[in-house]
């Protein structure tokens, strides 16, 4: 069994270990005997839509987000928007995220516009504000995902979305309205990375099985030993709920 | 105010309350912003500024031994504790005594640049190299380029700067500077990888927007490069070293051509990065035009610096703890290890606090994968034991690790550090050597407990 996954703008979208993301999706392929292809495909390189069975795409700085979206919205646009009506399993994280919304408003200068796969935007709201920073947690239907924000732009979804998931601690999309991340169809946003694939184990192997279904495979998605994982997990929301203590020297130094 | 300071400084480090070094600045900073100014400015041979995202600390170490070789005195922030309130302790307790060969060496991390900058006056900024490094904290690599560039021209007039012609980033600010510009860089093909590793940053020209060619790489994104388009790229070294030998545990051979010289020093520091501080030190003499005989033996006689490659012994096992806090730092550390030879059993400490960077995704940019199959036991520890221990299920450190009688080894998981550590050493055996590889707080934290166990004593004892 073999499986493709394009992953979009390796070089350019690839801050906070997102590459973590990659590797947790190829060793549970790999572990399970299927046979994960990663196709890194850059600025200006096309996207052919039939061709894969999974898309990843990261965060990337600031400076990078204008050309990406141009190159979105110009080159691998239309064929990515088809791939994800035909139902191909989507994940896209923080800035990749925000490029899938209908817009981007910067912190100044002028919108950039998204490819508007989610029925979402995305305002920075000037750069006075707060950046939102910290460990996150979330629950989708008795699934948690946790993992680590660090975004300027505040999300907010319109109704041709879900969210992905409930915060329970920590911003999510906007600090307000307690969503996280965003679902259309098999296309999922969030802002959880830390890698996120990895502690949230469930969630891949749910990415996973969407591919599989689609070429009509039922019984790849054979169970793993997830202990580490539920360790990790575990962990990080225990230390996410934690109350903050600081003192000004004991933790610097 | 200065004798309160002192004071204060003397009671916090007999309180054992670590160890007293920021304490008193904190207090000088709070109380009397204007004499940091004051006092930096009161040292008749000026100020330099050390900063870069990793080898700091050792690199000011090498630069010390060259200034103090030239017979000057150094007020110097040495504890790692390199805040501004780390240079006003290093001020209030260095400027003490009438000090007419004195020097001001501080160390400051990326952020605390432009404020550094505005507080001392620099005669010199040594500026090493930019990594990503805890982007919660500092931001995105362009925003501290950013801070740099700004820092650069607040500099005084007649101001110079040691830069690493080897990092594009770094070097691009040599470009238009109105004072005096030392390169340093590498020139041994010999000492280049095969290919880039998966946590160099993207790097392109500034002008073009093209990503830069790269000739050679050494590690992260410091190599030979160049912009195809417009030519432009890696500027000519004034002070190079055309080759650098890794002798192992005995540390790195590196012959250094400066404008006037050629020196071959033994440094007794391992890997690369090394190298690379060994070059900045050296480049920052030959910008002062320190004396350069006996210079190599000045720097041979260097320690290694706080938690940057120390030997402990364990009842006659050798045990090295390697500080790790990047992905570039760690896969330098990592590399060190992989080319040692022998037996090896790994402890890795993951802390989030703030001075680890609360964001721990950075351990997914690390190729741990270079030494998987490679150890033995493996305890992973600190408050982020898990993570650490996923990252390395996933770096096939278990998959292809040595088997024992049970079958697959496991990692040891034990967030508490002492409770590792102690694991860790009783499971080493005769022959084989423990890496520690802690970030920074579960460093500070490790080094009590190795004190409490008798095997080193407390840093603020051991500085000379
Ligand atoms: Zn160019």
């Amino acid at each position: 069994m073999k499986l493709r996954l394009a992953h979009l703008y390796p070089d350019h979208m690839n801050l906070y270990g997102d590459r973590g993301n990659v590797l947790c999706l190829q060793a549970r392929c790999r572990w399970r005997g299927i046979d994960l292809e990663v196709v890194r495909l850059g600025l200006g390189d096309p996207f052919n839509a039939a061709a894969y069975d999974l898309v990843f795409i990261g965060g990337g700085p600031d400076r990078e987000q204008v050309r990406v979206a141009q190159d979105l919205t110009e080159v691998k646009g239309r064929a990515l928007k088809e791939a994800v009506e035909a139902g191909v399993a989507l994940l896209a994280v923080c800035g990749g995220y925000q490029l899938l919304g209908h817009h981007y408003r910067p912190a100044a200068g002028p919108d950039l516009p998204g490819l508007g796969v989610f029925d979402a935007y995305t305002e920075h709201p000037g750069p006075a504000a707060k950046r939102c920073i910290g460990n996150l947690v979330a629950q989708r239907n008795g699934m948690m995902l946790v993992g680590f924000e660090n975004h300027g732009g505040r999300t907010y979804l319109g109704p041709g979305s879900t969210p992905l998931a409930t915060v329970e601690r920590g911003f999510g999309n906007n600090g307000r309205d307690r969503t996280e991340g965003a679902c259309y169809r098999n296309a999922f946003g969030t802002y959880l990375h830390g890698s996120f694939l990895p502690k949230n184990h469930r969630f891949t192997d749910h990415l996973l099985g969407i591919a599989l279904e689609r070429r009509g495979v039922r019984d790849l998605l054979t169970p793993l030993d997830d202990t580490l994982e539920e360790r990790a997990q575990v962990a990080a929301r225990k230390l996410a709920l934690e109350p903050r203590k600081r003192f000004p020297w004991s933790d610097q130094m | 105010m200065l004798r309160t300071a002192r004071l204060l400084g003397a009671i916090s480090r007999r309180s054992g309350r670590g160890g007293g070094t920021a304490l008193p600045g904190l207090l000088v900073e709070r109380v009397a912003p204007g004499l940091v100014s004051d006092l930096s400015a009161s040292l008749p041979h000026g100020n330099i500024l050390v900063t870069g995202t990793n080898g700091k600390t050792t690199t000011a170490r090498l630069i010390a031994a060259l200034l103090q070789h030239a017979g000057l005195r150094v007020v110097h922030n040495r504890a790692g504790s390199n805040l501004l309130r780390g240079i006003a302790a290093a001020l209030v307790q260095g400027t003490a005594a009438g000090n007419d060969r004195g020097i001001g060496l501080f160390e400051v991390d990326e952020a605390t640049l432009p404020a550094a900058v505005g507080l001392v006056r620099p005669r010199l900024m040594v500026l090493l190299n930019l990594f990503r490094d805890q982007l919660d904290r500092y931001g995105e690599v362009d925003t501290v380029a950013q801070h740099w560039r700004s820092a650069l021209t607040a500099l005084p007039a007649g101001s110079g700067v040691v830069l690493n012609a080897d990092d594009p980033f770094v070097a691009s600010l040599g470009r238009g500077f109105p004072g005096p510009v030392t390169y340093f860089g590498l020139d041994d093909p010999g000492a280049a990888l095969r290919e880039r590793e998966a946590a160099a940053d993207f790097v392109e020209c500034p002008a073009c927007r093209l990503p830069y060619d790269y000739t050679l790489t050494f590690y992260g994104h410091l190599g030979h490069y160049r912009c195809q388009n417009c030519g432009s790229g890696r500027p000519e070294p004034q002070v190079r070293a055309t080759s650098a030998h890794n002798n192992g545990p005995a540390g790195t051979a590196i012959t250094v051509q400066t404008p006037g010289n050629t020196v071959t020093v033994n440094l007794p520091l391992p890997g690369l990065y090394n190298a690379y501080n060994l070059l900045a030190a050296l480049a920052t003499g030959a910008a002062l035009q320190l004396p350069e005989a006996g210079a190599a033996a000045a720097i041979e006689s260097v320690r290694s610096a706080f938690g940057r490659g120390e030997r402990f012994q364990f009842e006659g096992r050798p045990v090295v703890m390697l500080l790790i806090k990047n992905p570039v730092g760690a896969n330098q550390v990592l590399r060190t290890i992989r080319d040692e030879p022998g037996d090896k059993n790994v402890m890795i400490a993951l802390n989030d606090l703030t001075a680890d960077g609360e964001d721990i995704s950075w351990i997914w940019d690390v190729d741990f994968e270079q030494l998987a199959g490679t150890t033995g036991a493996v305890v992973t520890s600190g408050r982020r034991a898990a993570d650490m221990a996923l990252r390395l299920k996933y770096a096939g450190w278990f998959e292809t690790h040595r088997r024992d009688d049970a079958g697959v080894t496991r990692p040891t998981v034990l967030p508490d550090l002492e409770q590792a550590l102690r694991t860790a050493l009783y499971q080493l055996p005769s022959g084989a050597t423990l890496y520690l590889l802690p970030t920074y707080t579960a460093m500070l934290a490790l080094r009590r407990i190795l004190s409490r166990l008798g095997m080193v004593r407390p840093f603020w004892e051991t500085e000379g």
